[in-house]
């Protein structure tokens, strides 16, 4: 229906260009659809079909046509401007950033951190689950046993530059030790300061404890 | 126009890569006649990336974050096709739970990516307005997305015999009042630029394309069907349970700029009515198939059996390829987006090439602006909706 009103609207405009510009313009817009129609012949015979169609029109209903474009034209333009004033004085849809923040989603995959015990244990037994994983190959981890015989790492690097933040570590980990947080405001000025190491995961973790420990409790349910 | 005496001062004009109308990184070496295009020549490659050879390097499921990457705007579509590749080679089946969000999901990104054409191409022919009024709608899908997939453009959440993970809790009541006010919002834009004469000056019978060569110049999808040819894929082929739900394939017979934009917005609506249908209709279940989860060299032990594994978490790196090979298509905004795939009884892929829309939608480019005004570059570039990312890859 839409389709069928804009055409309508279309040949309209068209039959009143003809009517006020007289024959000159007719000419012009029969030599620029020659043009338009270079090897394609079908599309010829529909136009001088419309045009035909537009012409009858014209004539059969001059009186009621003529003063329909003219308040044609202005109405379209009118309804639309009438829409954008509406907007003008409803509530606006955008935040202040830095100040207001949208909602973020518990499943939300930001920034890294390796997560601790409750006992101050840290999680990670460096199964390297998560390095073998990672499709950017951004996760670099060695480890040894630890004097009292445990399993830990003692390099967990990170390369935030190259991370894609898919996830998938965060999934791989048997024991949640690395997940992806919430925070997602952690840009820097050097390279380097992205380059992150086992300590400053594990400091990320003590900082957003709650909130992930939150988001993965509601997680839990679905996975 | 075309006389010998002006013909001397042509123009070539550069336009692009960084011209703002160029939807990323096309160049475009226009050579012009005063206002009239003589030749155009567009100039590919300033976004590759190498996602094919990526692929080849990576199991299916380390390839899957990367692939939202191709098309940034129909992310959802990159994913299903590169689940779909193998689900196919491998004949796993897919819950129906499964196949019902799936659906529910690529309709949103089909809905998103008509939105950020729609824009982009209005502020093309100069109207800003409905530029920020798509985003206004375009962000309540990506809230959705965001809430069930965790990212709103990266989202990473179609796996290989199912969903990442469910719909979480209230999703679905979000879902169907999204519909009820983009249906309004689908109202505004009618009214704010269906009929709008200057819009409609500049659209109809600009880019002209018959069925004929659409056809054969290998177009697909709303470029197609706005040809007057009724073809799409999820008719077609009846991939996911969209055969499930009473839609029509929208289509115009004009094939100009303006049935190109009355295909797409008609798209939108039957977007919204498959995805009413399928809220409704959602069935319980499984949202993915654990069967895929195992270690496919065990595949003939019996459930449960001591030789039978599950992987415990889904990025499985061990799902093997088989020496086949197929191509599977699906109907993304843009057109058809394929991938033919090559397994080697490896891990990765052997070959993964891409068929991707916009870089075969857009061959039809120098043929279409020839003869015709600079200004039109735009309205037959815009109306043929075109992603860098997708294009070069």
């Amino acid at each position: 229906m839409a389709a069928f009103l804009a055409r309508q609207a279309a040949l309209a405009l068209r039959a009143r260009q003809t009517a006020h510009l007289g024959p000159s313009a007719t000419a012009m817009q029969g030599h620029l659809r020659t043009y338009m129609n270079a090897g394609a012949p079908k599309r010829f015979k529909e136009d001088e079909e419309k045009e035909q169609l537009a012409k009858e029109l014209a004539k059969d209903w001059n009186a009621i046509f003529e003063r329909s474009i003219n308040t044609l034209f202005l109405t379209e333009m009118v309804r639309g401007l009438m829409l954008t004033l509406k907007y003008f004085f409803e509530r606006k849809v955008t935040i202040n950033y830095p100040f207001e923040k949208g909602p973020l989603s518990p499943r939300f995959r930001g920034e890294h951190a390796l997560r601790r015990y409750d006992s101050g244990e840290e999680r990670c037994i460096a199964c390297k689950l998560c390095e073998a994983i990672c499709p950017a190959q951004a996760i670099t981890i060695e480890a040894e046993e630890r004097e009292d015989g445990s399993r830990r790492t003692t390099r967990y690097d990170i390369d935030m530059t190259k991370c894609i933040y898919c996830g998938f570590c965060q999934e791989a980990c048997p024991v949640d030790a690395i997940v992806e947080g919430p925070n997602f405001e952690f840009s820097t000025e050097t390279h380097e300061e992205l380059l992150y190491d086992k300590e400053k995961l594990l400091e990320n973790g003590d900082r957003w404890e709650t909130e992930i420990a939150e988001n993965l409790k509601s997680e839990a349910l679905y996975r | 126009m075309s006389l010998p005496l002006t013909r001397k001062d042509l123009m070539i004009v550069n336009m692009g890569p960084q011209h703002p109308s160029m939807h990323g990184v096309l160049r475009l070496i226009v050579t012009l006649d005063g206002e009239d295009v003589i030749d155009c020549e567009p100039i590919l490659g300033y976004l590759h990336r190498g996602m094919e050879k990526i692929a080849e390097n990576r199991t299916i499921i380390q390839y899957l974050p990367y692939v939202t990457r191709w098309d940034y705007l129909a992310t959802m579509f990159t994913e299903a096709i590169t689940v779909n590749a193998p689900e196919f080679l491998e004949n796993i089946q897919i819950p129906q739970r499964a196949s019902y969000i799936r659906v529910i999901m690529l309709e949103l990104s089909r809905i998103a990516s008509h939105l950020l054409w729609l824009g982009p191409f209005m502020a093309d022919l100069g109207a800003q307005t409905p530029f920020f009024y798509i985003f206004r709608e375009r962000e309540l899908i990506y809230d959705l997305f965001e809430a069930a997939t965790g990212m709103r453009m990266m989202h990473n959440y179609f796996r290989i015999g199912g969903v990442a993970a469910d719909l979480p809790y209230g999703w679905i009541e979000k879902c169907l009042d999204f519909c009820d006010y983009f249906l309004r919002g689908v109202v505004e834009y009618q009214q704010l630029i269906t009929q709008n004469p200057i819009f409609l000056e500049r659209v109809e019978r600009v880019g002209f394309i018959s069925g004929e060569e659409a056809v054969n110049w290998g177009l697909s999808g709303p470029m197609l069907r706005a040809s007057g040819i009724r073809w799409d894929l999820r008719k077609v082929d009846l991939y996911e349970s969209y055969n499930q739900f009473g839609w029509k394939v929208q289509w115009q017979k004009e094939g100009d700029s303006l049935a190109r934009y009355l295909v797409r917005i008609g798209e939108m609506r039957e977007s919204i009515k498959i995805i009413q249908q399928a809220v409704e209709k959602i069935p319980g279940g499984p949202y993915e198939n654990l069967e895929v989860r195992r270690f496919k060299k065990e595949k003939n032990s019996e459930w449960n059996d001591f030789e039978y594994r599950f992987l415990g978490k889904k990025p499985s790196p061990n799902f093997e390829l088989s020496k086949q090979e197929l191509y599977v298509r699906i109907e993304a905004p843009k057109g058809e987006l394929g991938i033919y795939l090559v397994g080697d009884d490896g891990l990765f892929p052997w070959r993964w090439k891409i068929r991707p829309p916009g870089f075969i939608n857009l061959q039809i480019l120098p043929q279409l602006v020839k003869k015709m005004k600079l200004a039109d570059i735009m309205t037959i570039l815009g109306s043929i909706d075109i992603i860098m990312g997708e294009v070069d890859r």
